[in-house]
């Protein structure tokens, strides 16, 4: 689950990590007086709070001088879709900016957690170049950036802390604080099972050092042992894919239109893949799960057909513990609850299949039956396209 | 011949007594796998399939001389069951568990790389392991394997399923089939597995199913240039799959822009790996290739 910016500051604010005075979030211009004062003296900052990086850039973050200034700059970015590099050519409606205290920096530097997958370690990432772009940075100049692994138990050492401070050129009037810091914000995300917790910038600033920006990722296996975090609202699923989850049905949105119903993660991806092979666009990524029965089917047909960019369904099982028979009655069943508008395409194979088959094929209604992977994605394009 | 599990493995179930212990136990247990015990803590000395119940892993081995271990165990308690595995000296330990917590994965890597390096945690969140005909150890359909030289290593479950369907369909038998697991730390990787298909005299090429995230891919494909000699066969699913979400496993998520699908087939493409781009065409393109390689043997022989 990623946290937005001031979500992930409370984290860092109650695990002593030190960040700019803030004035709250604020939904309207009503709150802003208010919000300034309890910021304190200003300038300050307003910040769009919406899941993306580059909001600088794409003008969600903006320096206030007056109150004045601030009502409008408030008033400008609230309700604005902010477009960035990272939100793929669609812009994100800003809902809630938050205000704080601006800050004068003297140098920024890069600092995140991440768990590296290849050594199976957290591992602090950080350069003494702040404020850019990481993966340019490491792409462009990889010497620039310090890798730092510590235990997953015992959280950064001490001298692990000094060795990180003296390769990012930390003066020494700064070391402790910067050590104390470094992991502090290590032991944040072992505490709070991140993915990824990043702070960019790290800023020196003439009263000490700020975390700027807080970016944070919790890993959605561990949230049983966070019930606090559990509570946050979910900013980056739609309302299709919240329900999914409920039902415990993995589901994505995409841009296509073919809907997709399979069981198994890899199955769900490898079938996207052949419906783009075959010349087609994939809707969604559905994995209905291994326990998959005739409700579940009917729930994930359901979502499929809420997408209205769906101009036509493939439904690929592969049969183990799952079986076919089952599967076919579901989709029966489902269909009975469900009006289906658009051709649909099944593709049964492994367990009952026979059986399966012969379900479908004496229901009387209209689907196209598949015997192989690729003949029912070339089936569902063409019939996709058919319809258009 | 085969890797990791044979007819000779003697399983523990560690979470027999539970829903998904039960009914995977006794699948195996028809399968013709030895189960020869079941750990399920506080219900020691009962019972369950025809099987002893032990409370703890080490009288389990003790008592019926186990060396694998086969975990049902729920996610919020499986990182330390497999622990207790390894404590108490099984070698071979398959952990079908799905939504395990990264962090507890990165204690368990530790505690395996300290305490028992030659241990070989296969998973967690994977179908498991089978030598067909011999052992099944896990929750694949066993009907589908059949016995033979080709090796099988694959981040996902039913993409599994539908490569060895395609295998046996074309009359090629499989050695082993190995699910090493979707999450970001697993407990073992690509290389760990090709490097015992490589050492097996059982096994004369190798199917690599990979998907999108992590660099385990790209990592097994310079470890083919550098170290194997049999042929492997390389698909990777997510080509259509957006940038930073994750497709249902956890480990299965473009990251900064790193462990995307080209990056993948541009590495095993250049290490010299046989790259099936079609998922339908995995069954087929290793049989046409082996009939050429065969033609060809038999040409340079005549």
């Amino acid at each position: 689950m990623k946290l937005l910016e001031y979500e992930a500051k409370d984290l860092l604010r109650g695990a002593g990590i030190p960040v700019a005075s803030s004035g709250g979030v604020i939904k309207d211009g009503k709150g802003l007086p208010a919000a300034l004062k309890k910021a304190g003296q200003g300038p300050w900052m307003i910040k769009a709070q919406v899941l993306a990086g580059g909001r600088g850039k794409a003008g969600g973050i903006k320096l206030v001088k007056t109150p004045a200034q601030a009502k409008t700059v408030a008033k400008s970015i609230l309700g604005m879709n902010l477009a960035t590099h990272q939100t793929r050519g669609q812009g994100i409606k800003v809902k809630e900016v938050l205000v704080e205290a601006a800050a004068k920096i003297v140098r920024e530097l890069y600092f995140s957690v991440v768990l590296d997958r290849k050594i199976g370690l957290p591992t602090i990432i950080a350069s003494a170049q702040g404020g850019v772009e990481i993966e340019k940075l490491a792409e462009d100049s990889p010497q620039a950036v310090i890798r730092q692994p510590f235990s997953p138990q015992a959280g950064l050492l001490d001298f692990e802390a000094r060795q990180l401070a003296f390769a990012l050129n930390i003066a020494p009037d700064r070391l402790s604080q910067f050590c104390r810091i470094a992991k502090g914000l290590a032991r944040l995300f072992l505490d709070y099972d991140c993915s990824l917790l990043e702070v960019n910038p790290l800023a020196l600033t003439p009263k000490g050092m700020l975390a700027l920006d807080a970016k944070v990722i919790i890993d959605d296996n561990a949230m049983f042992r966070h019930p606090d975090l559990a509570k946050l609202p979910d900013h980056e699923a739609s309302p299709l894919e919240k329900e999914a989850k409920k039902a415990d049905i993995s589901y994505i949105g995409l841009d296509g239109t073919i809907g997709c119903m399979v069981n198994g993660a890899g199955l769900a991806m490898g079938t996207m893949d052949t419906i783009q092979l075959a010349g087609g666009s994939p809707a969604n990524f559905l994995d209905v799960g291994g326990g998959a029965d005739g409700e579940r089917v009917t729930k994930a047909f359901k979502i499929i057909l809420r997408d209205k960019k769906v101009k036509a369904v493939l439904v690929n099982i592969f049969g183990g513990i799952v079986k076919c028979d089952m599967i076919a009655a579901g989709i029966l069943g489902a269909l009975k609850k469900v009006k289906l508008k658009v051709p649909l395409v099944v593709r049964l194979q492994g367990t009952n299949v026979e059986k399966g088959r012969e379900i479908l094929s004496n229901s009387g209604i209209g689907l196209v039956a598949a015997q192989d992977l690729w003949e029912a994605a070339q089936k569902v394009v063409s019939a996709a396209g058919a319809k258009r | 011949m085969s890797i990791l599990l044979n007819k000779d493995s003697q399983l523990v179930v560690q979470g027999f007594t539970g829903s998904a212990g039960s009914f995977h136990a006794s699948q195996c247990i028809e399968y013709g796998t030895r189960i020869v015990g079941g750990v399920t803590p506080g219900r020691g000395g009962s019972t369950h399939l025809d099987r002893p119940v032990f409370n703890t892993v080490s009288e389990a081995v003790r008592q019926t001389g186990a060396n694998a271990s086969l975990i049902f165990v729920p996610a919020p308690f499986a990182a330390d069951a497999i622990m207790e595995a390894v404590d108490a000296g099984i070698k071979v330990i398959v952990c079908i568990t799905e939504g395990i917590p990264a962090l507890d994965m990165a204690v368990v890597k530790r505690y395996i790389a300290l305490k028992a390096p030659c241990a070989r945690l296969i998973g967690p969140n994977c179908p498991g392991v089978i030598t067909p005909g011999e052992c099944k150890a896990g929750i694949m359909p066993g009907y589908i394997h059949k016995a033979g030289p080709i090796g099988v290593v694959s981040r996902s479950g039913t993409l599994t399923y539908e490569a060895v369907y395609q295998l046996t369909r074309e009359g090629l038998g499989q050695s082993t089939v190995v699910g090493i697991g979707g999450d970001p730390i697993p407990g073992s990787n690509f290389i760990d597995v090709l490097e015992e298909f490589e050492a097996d005299r059982g096994t004369d090429a190798v199917v690599m199913i990979g998907e999108i995230g992590g660099s385990s891919e790209e990592e097994a494909a310079a470890f083919f240039k550098k170290r194997m000699s049999k042929p492997v066969f390389g698909f990777i699913a997510g080509r259509a799959a957006p940038k930073g979400r994750r497709m249902g496993h956890a480990g299965a998520i473009i990251e900064g822009g790193a462990g995307t699908h080209a990056s993948k087939i541009k590495a095993m493409k250049e290490a010299g790996i046989t790259v099936i781009e079609n998922l339908s065409e995995i069954g087929s393109t290793v049989s046409r290739l082996r009939q050429t390689a065969s033609a060809a043997a038999a040409h340079s022989r005549s």
